[in-house]
């Protein structure tokens, strides 16, 4: 098993002044620029500490809020890039879909690539319904932009003889020839994000590796429908490495700080959904069928416990989120046993994305976080022996 | 004697799409005041709160509704995109039934349809009805002509566009399926066409003088997410044309005095024929 180390670089200091709203419409001049830049500093000494102990990276983007400050997620990995040694560099995601300049974003990503010597793994994203009011791109054609762009990024890198001609629906290009070349061939790895089994179909065909956020032992559903689609069409059972899963990890050395370092650490789910409500559904970000359903007042439950106990990821406390696979909280053997038992449940998950930062956790818990796993619970899920990948995927 | 309804549901093929069509009044009987058959053009909310309208002006109009590509049940072809495409759409289906001397009646999103409509052609029509109109900028960049309605809650919504909110207000749940499939459509449909730019055409500011029907705007003044001056800019860039306001009415004014209104739509259709004649 792979681990990356997550933060989404927040601006904690204003959690507690929004009046209803930390996205798209609090204003910033809750946003202090000498205290952003000590955290900038702090998140990035955090990011080298994870590379210097053996962990990977991810980096990520969201858009007016206070929840990250990470809003052009390519002057990260442009720091990391030359700041880190060997760690992998994940960003997850580029929200494409959303760009207006899908030849900037090969242009980036390769040269991110280059400088950090093929380090790069390129995470593709359709972004969070509340990225819409930033970018202003029409929601309803948005998956339509991001296949686009995602074709275009990727024949940009792979093509080496010349320019090549782009005259698509959204982008048009005639004289495509991206330097530098990408690193990695054919190009970096791509990955992406899902929580609908329809999705995951599709990045099957592709044997993308799928992330799943927060999905905790609904989970399950949503690998089992990447690997009967990616059994379909590649013949053989996709590898763990194929998918990861994002949660949240505090580890100590006695349970009791472990659960304060898991509620400081919460503080990403408590905060995160704080959005006036116009900016959660935009028109067109789901199907009208789902819409219908939520016009009724009808929406599925998205967390539950592995006993199907449902739960709101926004409120619930922490022994809850221990339950539903969304915290891996305790000592180095609580965690190595919970995640352990998750990748049981998942039928194998190869990468961990592991947010051992966010909100209020202070510099020296989140580094002593990142210690104590790396030292105590990282080289036990490295010896982990995933589920037989065969029997998984005939089952599924 | 039907035009439209070439099957039993009411539905009207034209260019291979397929969509949901309303056909009301005798075909014959002249609109009051003179005149052919009376399109109506629906607003960003879809057909359902404007069958009353339609039933007040088939008491003296042959009228025809369709229900716009994307809405209702209406197919869409994913090479419509925008509302030009509608306007080309609406020049064939006017071809197709072969109609003439047609009266369209537009609000908002609808109007805005006409206008384009009768920017490329008004060899079909003989007036344009356009109430609470959306469809051009008027003010400067920086100054926001039409509010965003994307950027409010459901109530503040009802409240912005409604001189009685209570009018517009709906029971999802316990509303039919298909109605409430509808809203759903109607929703993504109005994103896909004005979420950018928002509610507008650029280039329909300067084709407006091609307009030589007679023209009307009517004006619910309630409405806060246009303003009357909107309307009134709007307007002024039609040759000839007038607005009219409509009290206690936002905007949607036909479903909120939608007596008013059908009298102030043959109203103008007889001053017209009077002018004519």
């Amino acid at each position: 098993m792979r681990v990356y180390q997550f933060s989404e670089q927040a601006y904690f200091p204003a959690w507690n002044e929004h009046s209803g709203s930390l996205r798209v419409i609090f204003p910033n001049q809750k946003c202090d620029p000498h205290v952003a830049a000590d955290l900038f500093h702090r998140y990035y000494d955090e990011y080298q500490a994870a590379d210097e102990l053996g962990i990977d990276i991810m980096l990520n983007e969201h858009h007016a809020t206070a929840t990250c400050m990470s809003s052009t997620v390519v002057v990260g990995l442009a720091i990391l890039a030359r700041a880190t040694k060997n760690a992998r560099l994940l960003v997850l995601g580029y929200p494409i879909g959303h760009r207006p300049d899908p030849l900037r974003v090969a242009e980036e990503l390769s040269t991110i690539d280059v400088i950090s010597r093929g380090r790069l793994d390129m995470g593709f994203i359709k972004g969070i319904p509340y990225e819409v009011a930033a970018s202003n791109q029409n929601p309803v054609y948005l998956m339509d932009r991001f296949w686009e762009a995602h074709d275009f990024v990727i024949k940009a890198m792979t093509t080496h003889d010349g320019p090549f001609n782009w005259e698509g629906e959204y982008f048009h290009y005639r004289q495509v020839n991206v330097w530098p070349r990408v690193w990695q061939q054919p190009h970096p790895p791509v990955w992406s994000t899902t929580g609908s089994p329809t999705q995951a179909r599709i990045l099957g065909e592709r044997g993308y590796v799928m992330a799943t956020l927060g999905t905790g032992f609904g989970t399950r559903k949503v690998y089992d429908a990447y690997r009967k689609s990616y059994l379909s069409k590649h013949g053989k059972a996709p590898g763990a490495d194929r998918f990861a899963y994002l949660g949240l990890v505090a580890v100590a050395n006695d349970r009791e700080e472990a659960r304060k370092r898991g509620e400081l650490i919460a503080g990403y789910l408590r905060t995160s959904p704080i959005v006036y409500p116009p900016f959660r559904n935009p028109p067109g970000y789901l199907p009208p069928e789902d819409n219908a359903r939520v016009l009724r007042g009808e929406s599925p439950p998205r967390t539950y416990t592995k006993a199907g106990r449902v739960i709101s990821m926004q409120n619930a406390p922490v022994d809850d989120l221990i339950d539903a696979g969304v915290l891996f909280c305790g000592t180095p053997d609580d965690v190595y046993a919970q995640i352990a038992a998750f990748c049981e449940h998942c039928g194998g998950m190869g990468n961990l994305l592991m947010m051992g930062q966010a909100g209020f956790l202070t510099h020296a818990q989140t580094i002593d976080n990142l210690s104590l796993f790396a030292r105590e619970v990282y080289p036990r899920l490295k010896a982990y022996q995933q589920p037989d990948a065969e029997a998984v995927a005939a089952a599924a | 004697m039907s035009l439209a309804a070439e099957s039993a549901d009411g539905s009207l093929t034209v260019g291979g799409v397929r969509i949901d069509l309303i056909e009301r009044g005798q075909r014959h009987s002249q609109a009051r005041g003179g005149g052919g058959p009376l399109l109506f053009l629906h607003a960003e909310n879809g057909i359902e709160p404007s069958r009353e309208i339609i039933e007040e002006l088939a008491k003296s109009a042959h009228v025809l509704a369709p229900t716009h590509p994307g809405f209702g049940r209406s197919e869409l072809p994913k090479s419509m995109r925008s509302v030009d495409d509608l306007s080309y759409f609406y020049l064939d289906l006017l071809d197709q039934l072969d109609l003439t001397d047609v009266t369209v009646v537009g609000v908002s999103f609808g109007a805005w349809i006409a206008a384009e409509i009768a920017v490329k052609s008004t060899a079909r029509l003989s007036r344009l009805v356009m109430a609470n109109a959306v469809g051009v900028k008027v003010g400067d960049r920086e100054t926001r002509d039409i509010a965003d309605i994307f950027a409010v809650t459901d109530p503040d919504y009802l409240a912005m566009v409604y001189c009685d909110p209570a009018v517009g207000k709906r029971d999802y749940k316990a509303l039919p399926d298909a109605e409430v499939l509808a809203a759903a459509r109607a929703r993504e449909a109005t994103a896909r066409f004005a979420w950018n730019p928002y509610f507008h055409n650029p280039r329909l500011k300067s084709r407006l003088h091609r307009i030589r029907i007679p023209t009307l705007f009517l004006w619910g003044t309630h409405d806060r997410m246009l303003s009357e001056a909107y309307g009134r800019a709007y307007c002024a860039m039609i040759p000839g044309a007038r607005l009219e306001t409509i009290e206690r009415a936002g905007h949607f004014p036909h479903e909120e005095q939608p007596k008013i209104f059908v009298e102030r739509v043959f109203a103008f259709c007889g001053k017209v024929e009077e002018r004519v004649a």
